[in-house]
């Protein structure tokens, strides 16, 4: 009797173990997926790799370039159309180096200058996390691009210009949580890929990284990140900061345009501390001196009628939300006043916000955004000028005045 | 006297508290809907009742689910308009569910008809599609599936009053041309793929001359049964 009960208790505890050591294993896959999901919400990965209303990560979304357009490859564990039999040093070898498996080149449209900074635990945790995901039958499209941008033999010049393979190196001389920011920053981030300029051959030199530049295609320009008078943070609040990145507003001004997708797919996923090493690494590449406040192409006379008629329309227009004296009700309705993203040299934002509106995106930490309305079809070419010319200089704002023209120009620039 | 102390510097933190709180109301956008979708008020009018540009629809009254469907078409491209896409695109679901209410629940009277631009014939034949179709070119009856008020049925059927000719033709072309696509089975896009540009005129032209109905409100589900399927109404 007691024999029995003691081999019984015996087999439970025994029993129980096995079952622990199991859980144990599950957690430990199951941490590694949940890890790799959380690093491919830090590399955007859905915002091309998901189409529209699309199947996750199936593939298939159009992507417009200056030599034709793209469409996204398939890459759930289907093994017939997706990376399904790939290994993970097959992964690797392509956020590291930008080849398939069969060593053929990928068209720089994919961040693999961003992404060869990924290390290799953190790669296997995105493959982990793709191999965990539905499988998807969908064949890729192929590309549709122009003579001679189809021949893949390009992108050799185009790597040996402009393409370092290199796993991130920490700077020992920084604190741990700055390298941590400028491994997201660099790396999966790929915040290099829209704000630094890119040249005729559709490549960022390394000098001029992180120095603002007009989206090719999207007709909307990512400030630098390096400059106080464009998206630079220098002098903006460690909180401000996260608050833009993890909800879409903040007390300086909000996301819009290309921006707000990068905070609706990727930013508002990240922890606080991922997202406070990347404002601190953020606020640390500010350059200490700007550039002198740039001049107006404008004549005189013309630019202070411009803005004497712009008084009238903000007064009208604008004031109710943004105040008299730009100072806003931040964070929903932003402040003009000392708002980098309306003085910089570039007045296409600015133009665009007045032309078409738009919502912050809706976030955990914002979830009903405030919206801006568009006026495209309630003010004139030379009223919209008048408007934007007098934000970029009331309030002590250093902006230029801007013309007619360049307004009427954007009218045409593309929504979606 | 220490319970008094703590009691103090209690009832302190809760005037601290308070002021703060005053303050940053003092200095929000209103807490309201109203304020939210003012991005949407320059096409819409204040209260969704339309503006004088004639292809921008009314809003105000239509039936939730039909307003939510159409969000969900803009933001997932199934409906093409650019500048609606592009103010959607990264807005959530219970969100767009609440902008949907909000128009629905709002009652600015219908507009006064304009008087039409087409003849009286064209005007007949328009009534005659609408109200009976036209079972040889298997065209039903508007009346048929949005009431024989032409008020719209709840949740999904939207009513066709209060909107100008120059908006429903548009929208008529765009599901012929596949610019607007609605679930499967899409039915207006069967409908629209019977009509002929004349037709399209005419049922346009005749529409917008219906004076406003004593109650313009959208029927409740199931008031009548529909001659076949559509997806934005599922049974």
């Amino acid at each position: 009797m007691g024999l029995k009960l003691s081999i019984a208790l015996l087999a439970l505890v025994a029993f129980t173990t096995a079952a622990r050591a199991q859980e144990k294993t599950g957690d430990k896959t199951s941490d590694i997926v949940a890890r790799g999901e959380y690093l491919a919400r830090a590399g955007d990965c859905t915002a091309c790799h998901t189409a529209a209303e699309g199947r996750l990560f199936a593939g298939a979304r159009p992507m417009p370039t200056p030599f034709g357009t793209i469409y996204t490859s398939n890459i759930t564990p289907d093994p017939e159309t997706g990376i399904g039999k790939w290994s993970a040093d097959d992964f690797y070898r392509t956020m590291h180096n930008g080849r398939f498996p069969d060593g053929g080149l990928i068209y720089p449209a994919m961040p693999f200058a961003s992404y060869t900074k990924v290390t290799r635990a953190d790669s296997d945790a995105i493959f982990a996390y793709l191999r965990s995901i539905p499988p998807v039958n969908q064949k890729n499209k192929p590309h549709e691009l122009r003579f001679p941008y189809d021949n893949r033999q390009l992108i050799l010049g185009w790597r040996t210009l402009f393409f370092s393979e290199g796993e991130f190196k920490p700077d020992p001389g920084k604190s741990a949580e700055w390298n941590r920011g400028a491994y997201l920053v660099e790396g999966l981030g790929h915040c290099g890929m829209c704000h630094s300029p890119i040249n005729a051959l559709g490549g960022t030199s390394q000098s001029d990284a992180f120095k603002g530049g007009l989206i090719p295609m999207q007709n909307w320009y990512a400030p630098s990140l390096t400059s106080n008078r464009e998206a630079g943070l220098g002098d903006w609040s460690i909180k401000d900061i996260t608050d833009l990145l993890q909800t879409g507003v903040s007390a300086r001004g909000v996301v819009y345009g290309p921006m707000a997708e990068v905070v609706h797919n990727s930013l508002q996923y990240l922890d606080d501390a991922d997202t406070k090493a990347m404002a601190l690494y953020l606020k640390g590449i500010a350059e200490a001196s700007s550039p002198p406040p740039a001049s107006s192409a404008l004549p005189n006379t013309e630019s202070s009628l411009l803005i004497s008629l712009g008084k009238t329309v903000y007064d009208k227009n604008c004031a109710s939300c943004h105040g008299t004296q730009g100072e806003g009700k931040p964070p929903h309705w932003p402040p003009l006043a000392n708002n980098q993203s309306i003085e910089m040299q570039s007045a296409v934002n600015p133009i665009r916000m007045v032309l078409n509106g738009g919502y912050p995106p809706g976030t955990k930490g914002n979830p009903m955004p405030y919206g801006m309305p568009p006026f495209a079809g309630l003010l004139s070419d030379n009223e919209v000028a008048a408007v934007v010319s007098y934000i970029r200089t009331a309030w002590g704002n250093r902006g230029t005045p801007v013309s007619a023209r360049e307004a009427n120009e954007l009218r045409s620039a593309p929504l979606n | 006297m220490f319970a008094r102390d703590a009691a103090l510097a209690a009832l302190l933190v809760c005037f601290a508290s308070f002021d703060g709180a005053a303050a940053q109301t003092a200095n929000q956008p209103p807490d309201t809907m109203a304020a939210r979708v003012e991005a949407c008020t320059p096409c819409h009018g204040n209260k969704g009742e339309g503006t004088s540009d004639v292809y921008f629809p009314r809003l105000a009254g239509k039936p939730a689910g039909y307003l939510y469907n159409q969000l969900l078409a803009f933001r997932g491209g199934r409906r093409k308009y650019p500048p609606m896409n592009y103010l959607l695109e990264f807005l959530p679901d219970p969100y767009l569910e609440a902008m949907a209410e909000y128009f629905a629940s709002e009652h600015p009277p219908l507009p006064q008809p304009a008087p039409s631009e087409v003849s009286k014939d064209v005007l007949a034949q328009g009534e005659l599609l609408a109200t009976s179709g036209d079972a040889n070119r298997s065209i039903p009856a508007c009346v048929s599936c949005h009431g024989p008020g032409l008020t719209g049925m709840q949740p999904g059927i939207p009513g066709l009053l209060g909107l100008r000719a120059a908006y429903v033709s548009a929208q008529l072309g765009a599901w012929r041309y596949g610019t607007r696509t609605a679930k499967s089975p899409d039915c207006m896009q069967l409908v629209a793929g019977h009509l002929t540009e004349a037709d399209v005129t005419a049922v346009a032209a005749w529409l917008a001359t219906r004076p406003a109905p004593a109650n313009p409100a959208p029927v409740p589900k199931g008031t009548y049964a529909l001659p076949f399927g559509c997806g934005s109404q599922p049974n």
